[in-house]
């Protein structure tokens, strides 16, 4: 059971994600909501890679025993960069809107239909 | 090893670095003065395109290249200590990445070349062709990469470029909100497939296509991350019902920008078609995926020229006409995917159906790029896109004019333009499958004509309007631009079986078949 505890986890900060993402009507929370859900994932991948009683893969100073892949921390630092860029580019989208529409609330930017 | 040598070598790595070495240097070199920066970026373009040309020509004459970054050789995907496990980020180039390259090539010189005139009214363009080669950058990289994550990494790339594109004229907000829907629903599509990449590396513990392909088990997971990316990709292609954002988004980007996310929509398209032929193929229920992929191209077809018929903003209707003819190339690939373990269906018609759909998404790229760059001719001269508010432009503007015709008869699908020769194959090829399917096809066809027949009366046709007296043709590169995708739509309609034989069936047979990706990386598997 406590062996499963990162992915029962990761289920769980799914869902909170999703329903963040579909339910909320500001866009900074909608923001917050992809944030979570890409913790997920990462926390998904990293917990992945968890061997128990593996080394870190540094080879200058690692004792000889098994080492770690370290291709899934690799893939989470991807990934967490990308996480960033989108956050930034969300952030600034929600700027312009506020200064054009005068609101962040997606039910009232709603100018393009049909 | 000579220069040329060096080139020919590198070519899959150069067709990444080239475009991005030329987005960051863009805002530098803008800073001497703009005709410096416009030869800077017309030439970087024009090597990019030479670059994936040389590499297409090499993969069409000897078969796929392989390109290992960092490696000893560049041809050496398992390192020969690592106990059979392909570490290493490689680039797999066969006949369908090239395929797709010489697509985003062409599409990126016409569009270049028009917007070094579209956009010239604006200032601050130093960020506009940033983000233009990284579009460049992603998609290249999204259709040559053999590796799961790094797809994910290029279609992240090309996600925040294109929003940024997309937002590019924030135009009172309106261009933003767009932006802001696309940006949403691709970060969305973009986490799910990190958690099918998460399901594969868990359970193969190998990031590369082929070697998740050799162990391919079809377990429950792999139904899950099956289900996950192409519910991701089918979005981010724009087919229905998760199609809300296409009109959004390719009504308000800049018209030049829409003609490239065209191809930027096909990328997906051929991201989704690698996973399910190249990683899946027949290890999974070859007839159920291909129904589903069946079935959400004709609801693309069928809902996509609908909505387009009320339309009456001109990018928005052309928009809705994309999501239309993605349907196409989903329905001629569905049947394809649908018969694909039977040796006897496959060979009657099922490889004419992928070569149908295939055909379709490079004569798509082409007509549907030139239409959106034809409207934004008519938008950047009288200053609305508004159908009611148009009229009588064939007398100033005529050789717009016949490209339109151009694009909108290839569209429609009438002989002798490409777009006849791709939806012959679909035709035919689908009517043997299921006739429904076929009659279905053809009468959104007809739709589709009747839609653009209304388009281009409502703008070319009656007399000249007194508001639109002064206008004037548009400028030359915007002509070129658009001139040299309509020669292109003419002579693949003319001419369509030595296009079929030398770029399509190989394109075809290297995404059906499985074996021989897999080999061509792991070698001799």
């Amino acid at each position: 059971m406590l062996w499963n505890l990162p992915f029962i986890t990761v289920v769980v900060l799914t869902l909170i994600g999703l329903v963040t993402v579909l339910l909320k009507k500001n866009i900074i929370k909608i923001l917050l909501g992809l944030n979570i859900l890409q913790s997920a994932a990462n926390l998904f991948i990293v917990a992945l890679g968890y061997r128990e009683g593996g080394v870190a893969p540094i080879f200058t100073l690692a004792p000889s025993e098994l080492m770690v892949m370290p291709t899934p921390q690799a893939l989470v630092l991807t990934s967490i960069v990308i996480g960033v860029a989108t956050s930034a580019l969300v952030l600034s989208f929600a700027m312009v809107l506020q200064k054009k529409y005068g609101t962040v609330d997606i039910d009232k930017i709603r100018r393009l239909h049909g | 090893m000579t220069f040329a040598d060096f080139i020919i070598t590198n070519a899959p790595a150069l067709l990444i670095v080239v475009p991005l070495f030329a987005a960051f240097l863009c805002p530098v070199i803008g800073k001497i003065s703009t005709t410096v920066r416009n030869c800077w970026v017309m030439g970087m373009m024009l090597i990019t395109a030479a670059i994936a040309f040389i590499l297409a020509y090499r993969v069409f004459a000897t078969g796929p290249v392989l390109y290992v970054f960092g490696a000893a050789a560049t041809n050496l995907a398992v390192p020969l200590d690592s106990g059979g496990i392909p570490i290493r980020i490689i680039f797999m180039v066969d006949a369908m990445s090239a395929f797709m390259g010489i697509i985003c090539a062409i599409v990126g010189v016409s569009v270049l070349l028009y917007s070094l005139s579209s956009e010239s009214r604006n200032s601050s363009l130093e960020g506009y062709y940033t983000l233009f080669f990284l579009m460049i950058a992603g998609v290249f990289g999204m259709v040559s990469t053999g590796d799961i994550f790094n797809f994910f990494v290029f279609l992240e790339i090309l996600s925040l470029a294109s929003a940024g594109m997309i937002a590019y004229r924030v135009d009172g907000g309106l261009a933003v909100e767009a932006a802001l829907k696309y940006l949403v629903l691709s970060t969305l599509g973009a986490i799910l497939v990190l958690f099918a990449i998460g399901i594969y590396y868990g359970e193969y513990n190998a990031l590369n296509i082929a070697m998740i392909a050799q162990r391919m088990q079809y377990t429950m997971l792999d139904k899950i991350a099956l289900v996950l990316i192409v519910a991701a990709l089918a979005m981010k292609c724009g087919a229905v019902p998760l199609h809300f954002w296409t009109p959004d988004a390719y009504s308000r980007a800049p018209s030049s920008v829409t003609a490239f996310l065209v191809v930027a929509s096909q990328a997906s398209l051929y991201g989704l078609f690698r996973v399910v032929f190249t990683m899946y193929n027949v290890t999974m229920n070859c007839v159920t995926v291909g129904w589903i992929i069946i079935i959400l191209g004709v609801l693309s077809m069928v809902v996509g020229v609908t909505m387009a018929i009320p339309q009456k903003d001109i990018k928005r209707l052309m928009a809705y006409h994309a999501v239309s003819q993605t349907g196409y190339m989903l329905l001629g690939v569905g049947v394809g995917l649908a018969v694909l373990g039977n040796v006897a269906l496959t060979s009657a018609f099922g490889f004419m159906a992928m070569e149908g759909g295939i055909f379709h998404i490079f004569n798509h790229a082409m007509y549907k790029g030139l239409l959106f760059l034809t409207a934004g001719a008519i938008v950047y001269r009288i200053g609305t896109r508004d159908l009611n508010k148009m009229g009588g432009l064939g007398h100033t503007m005529k050789y717009t004019m016949i490209f339109f015709i151009i694009g909108a008869l290839a569209i429609a699908g009438i002989p002798p333009l490409n777009g006849f020769a791709s939806k012959l194959m679909i035709y035919e090829s689908v009517y043997l499958f299921n006739p429904i399917l076929a009659i279905i096809a053809m009468v959104v066809s007809i739709l589709t004509l009747a839609s653009f027949v209304k388009v281009f009366h409502s703008v070319f046709m009656g007399p000249q309007l007194p508001e639109y007296a002064e206008v004037k043709e548009a400028p030359l590169p915007m002509l070129i631009g658009m001139g040299i995708l309509a020669a292109i739509c003419i002579l693949f309609g003319l001419f369509p079986q030595p296009v079929v034989d030398m770029l399509v069936a190989p394109a075809v047979h290297a995404l059906a078949d499985q074996g021989g990706y897999i080999a061509s990386v792991l070698g001799g598997a």
